[in-house]
């Protein structure tokens, strides 16, 4: 089968670190059996993989499931036929967003975070709540309110960022790395 | 042996806890951590979903720093963080594309890194695989008799893979705590997920994975849970109000970090220890403690199984 390397399954393949081993997946269900987070994805991951497949492309990317997907590895350490499927789920995040298809606050709390990181060099926890919450969940943000002070309370929380002292550098980094990733 | 410390951005807030007694139990054990000079977030789990390359950049500069400082191993407390350093030293040495381009990206910044010189270790695997969990309880001064204790790995000891403990049933804190003279059950979710990001991007999901972690270790009779990750405190202590109110349970669980049992164990001030920190308080279980190191149990009883004394023939008394 020559797969069109567009398509999501020719981009895991040929993007991603190990992506080729999905050819490999067996529809065993191991993955979607031991996700935590399963019982609310739309999609388990072995049925995604197996419409990513039948390049149901708009479907995948329009899915939750990696949305939902935690990062805990417990689906890569069990999968019988060692597909990096933590990976697999990063890159579908990445692909969904740069098709922009997502239906998900996940996107704007990551790009949240990855701003601070950028800019100071360090996560900005008190940050990212406030920005977070105020943009998407206003009312969520005033029930969180108790917690962050109790936190804050407790010197848990920071009301100023830290910045590294060589962002410069740090920023030269980053932005080489993406000129290179775009010409990948 | 000299290693690099790479606190985490955890460390400088929510985590202080942690950050503040691995650093006393590290001098304690002769461990010496030179922190990585200007380091950077590790991009948490939130990087890779973005943007791939930038995700292993960040990361390797902090192995590139700890490289120059003349580390070969570098010592992360946090479980996120030691994943991150791990699996992007791993991919590198793995794909020479992904070296190439990493190291491409480092030289707009003046640094480099070769995959393999710098190791990362997370603290936990250092304490009971280099010091050693008999090392460390010959320096036990207070036991922690009395309490019952339940290890909770969290997802990243022992994943994604080639860690340093079993990737389903971890034993390393649980020989640990049992060194340090506690009870310690066996908690069959101990390598569960905590839900990560979910807290705060779908706490619903979040919630219902939480109350199952904190109601086993209750029929358990934990006194509190252990935890060796900032992510699983945050998650665990933070959100336990929150889901008391929204599942009308009433727990009460403190969540500590290893490092502050340690430290209690090794005789040091529960007051210096910043157990406040915990939003569910972690006094009953501290006082609990106390409580039964005043009043020692009486020493061991012989075990009944012991086979019965022989009665002398004579059966007169034997003074
Ligand atoms: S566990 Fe692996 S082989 Fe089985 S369905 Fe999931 S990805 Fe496919
Ligand atoms: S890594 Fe993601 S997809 Fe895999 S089991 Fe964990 S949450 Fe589910």
């Amino acid at each position: 089968m020559t797969l069109n390397p567009n398509s999501v399954y020719g981009r895991i393949i040929s993007e991603l670190h190990g992506g080729e081993k999905l050819r490999s997946c067996l529809q065993c269900g191991m993955c979607g059996g031991s996700c935590p987070s399963g019982p609310d994805m739309d999609h388990t991951p072995r049925k995604l993989f197996a419409m990513i497949a039948a390049g149901q492309d708009d479907e995948v990317l329009r899915s939750n499931t990696f949305w939902y997907c935690v990062s805990c590895y417990l689906c890569t350490v069990r999968c019988p036929q060692e597909i990096p499927i933590t990976d697999i789920m990063y890159h579908l995040k990445h692909q969904a967003i740069q098709a922009g298809l997502y239906t998900t606050d996940a996107v704007d709390f990551s790009e949240t975070f990855i701003g601070h990181v950028e800019n100071y060099g360090r996560a900005f926890e008190f940050g990212l709540a406030t920005q977070f919450y105020l943009a998407h969940h206003p009312l969520g943000g005033l029930k969180m309110g108790p917690m962050a002070l109790a936190m804050l309370s407790r010197g848990r929380l920071n009301l100023r960022p830290t910045r590294i002292k060589a962002v410069r550098q740090l920023r030269n980094i980053l932005n080489k790395a993406k000129e290179i990733g775009a010409r990948g | 042996m000299k290693y690099a410390y790479y606190p985490g951005c955890s460390a400088e807030s929510s985590a202080s806890a942690y950050d503040a007694t691995s650093q006393m139990v590290a001098a304690a054990l002769g461990l010496e951590l030179e922190e990585i000079k200007d380091w950077n977030c590790c991009g948490a789990t939130e990087y890779f979903s973005i943007d791939s390359l930038p995700a292993y950049a960040l990361v390797a500069r902090n192995l590139a720093l700890a490289g120059r400082q003349g580390t070969s191993e570098v010592i992360a407390p946090c479980s996120a963080c030691y994943v991150n350093l791990k699996k992007v030293d791993e991919r590198m040495g793995d794909y020479p594309q992904l070296n190439s381009d990493v190291n491409e990206a480092l030289a707009a910044g003046n640094l480099s890194y070769t995959p393999g010189s710098v190791r990362a270790r997370h603290l936990l695997d250092v304490i009971c695989n280099e010091v050693g969990c008999d090392a460390v309880s010959e320096k036990v001064v207070r036991p922690l008799a009395g309490l019952t204790l339940v290890p909770y790995y969290g997802c990243y000891i022992g994943r994604p893979e080639g860690g340093f403990d079993d990737v389903e049933n971890p034993q390393t804190l649980d020989r640990l705590l049992k060194g340090l003279g506690a009870t310690v059950p066996d908690y069959s979710l101990k390598s569960s997920c905590c839900g990560g990001h979910m807290t705060q991007i779908g706490t619903e999901v979040a919630l219902g994975i939480l109350r199952g972690l904190i109601d086993l270790a209750a029929k358990l009779g934990a006194d509190a849970m252990v935890v060796a990750c900032p992510m699983c405190q945050l998650n665990l202590d933070v959100y336990q109000n929150q889901l008391n109110s929204h599942f009308g349970t009433t727990y009460r669980m403190p969540i500590v970090y290893f490092t502050q049992m340690m430290a209690l164990a090794l005789g040091m001030e529960a007051a210096e220890l910043k157990f406040e920190e915990g939003l569910v308080p972690a006094g009953p279980m501290l006082e609990k403690w106390q409580a039964a190191e005043a009043s020692p149990q009486p020493r061991k009883k012989k075990s009944k199984k012991a086979l019965p004394m022989p009665e002398p023939l004579d059966g007169g008394d034997s003074g």
